[in-house]
């Protein structure tokens, strides 16, 4: 719990003599790091948004209101409403197993838990390809059944799910495991049931963290791109997230249209940012980088 | 836990009805660069087709290199028809999957093939490196844009018309074997399909030559201008078939057979063969090859059977895993 | 083991494994099982092939790079957010997680249109002879991209953190500037620091949305391990695909192990060394 004007005033207290707090190198270092931000984290941005609006408002309104790229934008919502709420529910119940339990093998299913965080999403992709896919492991089965998993829905909403999954674990343990067991154990001693406890005491401790965590694993799962272009079969219209979209405009010669549906996804962005800013300032959640 | 299992059960609900093929929707799966010339296509058959059946249709789209669609196919995508732009991607659907029957090639005239084109090439305004034809595209300091053969049908008939140039010119396999050597050595980007390969040339400026279709390198002249881009058909080139075909497992699975073969009898008839020309491929029926000849130069044209045997010698000799193009082109497969 | 006094440990270890044996577990081992089905002599030739070779090579020295860049250019990043107070300052600091908010395929787009010879930056860069765009830089450049804000945060805190007394005190002993920070602050924050950079390597070995648009995808020069997986599975070549994506895996479940132990580390560093 560290807020930045509380920060500011501790500064200054100590502020007589800091390292490197001499007039030269400090505008050195700042100017350095400054123009380095501005070619390296702001240009891109820059140029997203002046590409998309290059020709002007009415293109962009155009270009996004084409039926295609609307459609890639409802299964980019659609598919951020069927994942997160999954990944919230997942990330609790990790979570409290973790941090509220003492028992064998936690360590292994802590690690476990953040795997897929440290999977290129192209492996991902190719190893759902080898369970639902026609020559994967179920690939008989679902046939048989007739039971449309790959290059359709279910097969984006999966290599989501599969993405994403230890955005909100991994906001979530950090704070639970300070917080500790004592309250919960209270509750419990006076009676309480174990959803009673859940609901009153540890989901209000760490509401914040949820929500935070939430904003993240929307932002990671609408801008999913290998993982879903090995699943999801690119069919126009039909199977496109607005990711994949971007890449089929830029290769229909829409360059302009394919910037417009990347600076709606880098809006996105920005708000997730904002929201974090937001959360940072008036709530428990401690200063961290975005999935860190 | 209920939750998620509902949650689950609701989204495979959506999904499948969303995927839901009707009689009168068609999954049309294609090549990479085919976007335009289906997106033409599509509007005149569904005009077409509305008058004599008095039905809509919606024909869907997925494009890609065609070795990858082939393989998305066996995986499960669900095409009605395929419209491919070599032998073997559609052929690997009955060696594979069993989803056609062998002799799916009888089924519809010149060999399932409605229209024909070659590798070309396309410089910048001016011809600033004096690229005529092949042997230009070897000299130090060209560069040289087409996309991975290995992923794509278009770069496989680029190497195979680069490997039959060589060969004749001088008449050596080990020669040959050097002179595409050198041309992959001339490629800054190798893209997984045609229509990015052509994007890396066009809106990044990369290379000074690019290898596709000449129906793709006319496209784009036309795009962007003669002022910005000349096409150059070179001395000598390979005949490109576009084979297409009913995928009778999934065709018969949604019930639309009957308008799959109408869709597919389409692109040979007159008003077909008419939009096909348009876009430059070069078209069989004789009415509309004459009306259109000014738009194709000649050219030597090399066949895959005269030159190379067939596909499955050139399957075998070339495109395997392990065989001429492997080695060629960085390094052993296996 | 403690006695369980709050309930509810069954249903929860059984949602959480129940889902990731669903989710996580079961396509990593079909994966593994497929990767395995191809015998020992036939996975050595796969991997051990030039080309996938190079690849892995590539991956390595280019993460390696960017790493590199991000633990200079974090470093600095971080001590300004945390010791410098200006204007903009809190603008700064949301900028850092761009990286991470924006999708890794719009990136990708972003930084290839910059870097190309007719870009913002790609341009002045060719007369000066410097290509970036589908060079192994290019793919340097995307990995540091993606993954700077691991150094940035993990590095943050800890500087933040750090209590003037000691180096008050270091300085009443009559240390120079460069003393304090090479002999107290570095050693301070050398843990952090490291646990930053190993999240920057591992991220950089598996990015695969911002470096496809931006790599020459040549092989033996500029051919990533992830895209020589989805190449091989182009080719039919399921085996190749499930051996290299395999080793992928293992890879990343190593760097996982690594940066695990260097936080367990950091965790203990920061709790002897309390101020």
């Amino acid at each position: 719990m560290s807020i930045a004007s509380e920060r500011d005033s501790e500064q200054a207290d100590w502020m007589h003599h800091p390292v490197g707090g001499g007039i030269v190198t400090r505008r050195i270092v700042l100017w350095t790091v400054l123009v380095l931000t501005a070619l390296f984290l702001v240009a891109p941005l820059v140029l997203i948004v002046t590409s998309g609006f290059s020709l002007g408002v009415g293109v962009f309104l155009r270009n996004l209101t084409e039926p295609a790229t609307v459609h890639a934008i409802f299964l980019t919502l659609l598919t951020a409403l069927v994942v997160v709420p999954i990944n919230i529910l997942f990330g609790l119940a990790a979570a409290w197993t973790v941090t509220k339990f003492d028992f064998r093998g936690r360590t292994l299913l802590i690690a476990l838990i953040e795997l897929p965080y440290s999977i290129s999403p192209i492996v991902a992709g190719v190893a759902y390809l080898f369970v639902y896919g026609s020559q994967g492991l179920l690939g008989p089965l679902l046939d048989y059944l007739d039971i449309k998993v790959m290059f359709a829905l279910p097969a984006i909403f999966l290599a989501s799910l599969f993405v994403t999954a230890p955005f909100v674990a991994r906001e979530l343990i950090p704070l639970m495991q300070v917080q500790g067991t004592d309250e919960e154990e209270a509750a419990v001693t006076l009676g309480a049931g174990g959803f009673t406890t859940f609901w009153r005491v540890t989901l209000p401790n760490v509401k914040w963290a949820v929500v935070y965590g939430a904003i993240l694993c929307n932002a990671r799962v609408m801008g999913e791109f290998g993982a879903v272009s090995v699943v999801s079969g690119n069919i126009r219209g039909q199977t496109t997230t607005l990711p994949l979209q971007i890449e089929l405009l830029y290769q229909d010669y829409n360059v302009v249209g394919a910037f417009a549906a990347a600076t709606v996804l880098t809006a996105v962005a920005l708000v997730t940012i904002l929201i974090k800013v937001t959360l940072e300032r008036y709530s428990e959640v401690p200063q961290s980088g975005i999935g860190h | 836990m209920r939750k998620i299992l509902i949650a689950l059960a609701a989204s495979v609900s959506i999904a499948s009805s969303a995927q839901a093929q009707t009689p009168n929707t068609l999954l049309n799966v294609s090549y990479d660069i085919a976007r335009e010339l289906y997106a033409a296509i599509n509007v005149e058959f569904a005009k077409q087709w509305k008058a004599k059946t008095g039905q809509d249709v919606t024909i869907n789209q997925s494009h890609n290199g065609s070795t990858r669609q082939a393989r998305a196919i066996l995986e499960g995508l669900e095409a009605d028809v395929v419209t491919f732009n070599q032998v073997p991607d559609v052929q690997v659907l009955h060696d594979k999957g069993k989803l056609i029957p062998a002799d799916w090639q009888k089924r519809l005239p010149n060999n399932s093939s409605p229209y024909y084109s070659l590798p070309a090439f396309l410089v910048r305004a001016g011809n600033p490196k004096n690229i005529k034809d092949w042997d230009d595209l070897v000299k130090p300091g060209v560069q040289v844009i087409f996309p991975n053969p290995k992923t794509s049908g278009n770069a496989k008939y680029t190497y195979l018309a680069a490997y039959a140039f060589a060969k004749s010119k001088y008449d050596s396999a080990e020669k040959a074997d050097e002179f595409v050597k050198k041309l992959f050595g001339n490629v800054p980007v190798f893209d997984t399909g045609g229509r990015a390969a052509t994007t890396t040339f066009v809106e990044r400026q990369t290379g000074d030559v690019l290898i596709t279709f000449e129906a793709e390198t006319n496209g784009i002249r036309d795009i962007a201008g003669a002022d910005k881009y000349q096409v150059i058909v070179p001395s000598q080139s390979l005949l490109a078939e576009f084979p297409v075909a009913v995928i009778d497992k999934f065709a018969d699975k949604h019930g639309t057979q009957a308008l799959a073969k109408a869709y597919l009898e389409f692109l040979y008839t007159p008003d077909g063969q008419t939009i096909l020309a348009k876009q430059y491929n070069r078209v069989n029926d004789k009415t509309v090859a004459e009306k259109f000849k000014d738009k194709f130069p000649a050219v030597k044209l090399v066949t895959i059977e005269k030159e190379f045997g067939g596909w499955d010698k050139v399957n075998a000799e070339h495109l395997n895993p392990g065989a001429k193009l492997d080695q060629l082109f960085g390094g052993a497969n296996r | 083991m403690r006695r369980r006094v709050i309930p509810g440990f069954g249903l929860a270890l059984g949602t959480t494994v129940l889902y990731l044996g669903a989710i996580v577990l079961l396509p990593l081992c079909a994966l593994l099982l497929k990767a395995s089905g191809i015998g020992l002599t036939q996975l050595g030739e796969i991997l051990s092939s030039p080309r996938t070779l190079a690849a892995i090579k590539l991956t390595v020295s280019m993460a390696f790079a960017a790493t590199i860049f991000n633990a200079i250019y974090g470093l600095l990043l971080a001590w300004v957010l945390a010791r410098y107070s200006f204007p903009g300052k809190r603008i700064l600091d949301a900028l850092v997680d761009v990286p991470f908010a924006l999708p890794t395929a719009v990136a990708g787009l972003a930084l290839t249109a910059l870097f190309a010879k007719n870009g913002w930056f790609g341009a002045p860069l060719d007369k000066i002879g410097i290509t970036v765009a589908y060079t192994p830089l290019g793919i340097a450049l995307a990995m540091a991209f993606t993954s700077i804000p691991f150094v940035v945060r993990t590095v943050q805190p800890v500087i933040e953190d750090l209590g003037s007394e000691v180096e008050e005190a270091g300085r009443s002993l009559g240390a120079s500037d460069v003393q304090i920070l090479w002999k107290i602050i570095f050693p301070a924050i050398f843990p952090a620091f490291l646990a930053g950079c190993s999240l920057s390597f591992a991220r950089s070995l598996g990015e695969f949305g911002a470096v496809i648009f931006i790599a020459g995808n040549q092989p033996m020069k500029t051919e990533i391990v992830a895209l020589l997986t989805f190449i091989r599975l182009e080719e039919y070549n399921y085996e190749a695909a499930a051996a290299i994506a395999a080793v992928m895996l293992v890879m990343a479940f190593i760097m996982l192990v690594i940066t695990n132990a260097v936080q367990v580390w950091h965790l203990r560093y920061v709790g002897r060394g309390e101020v």
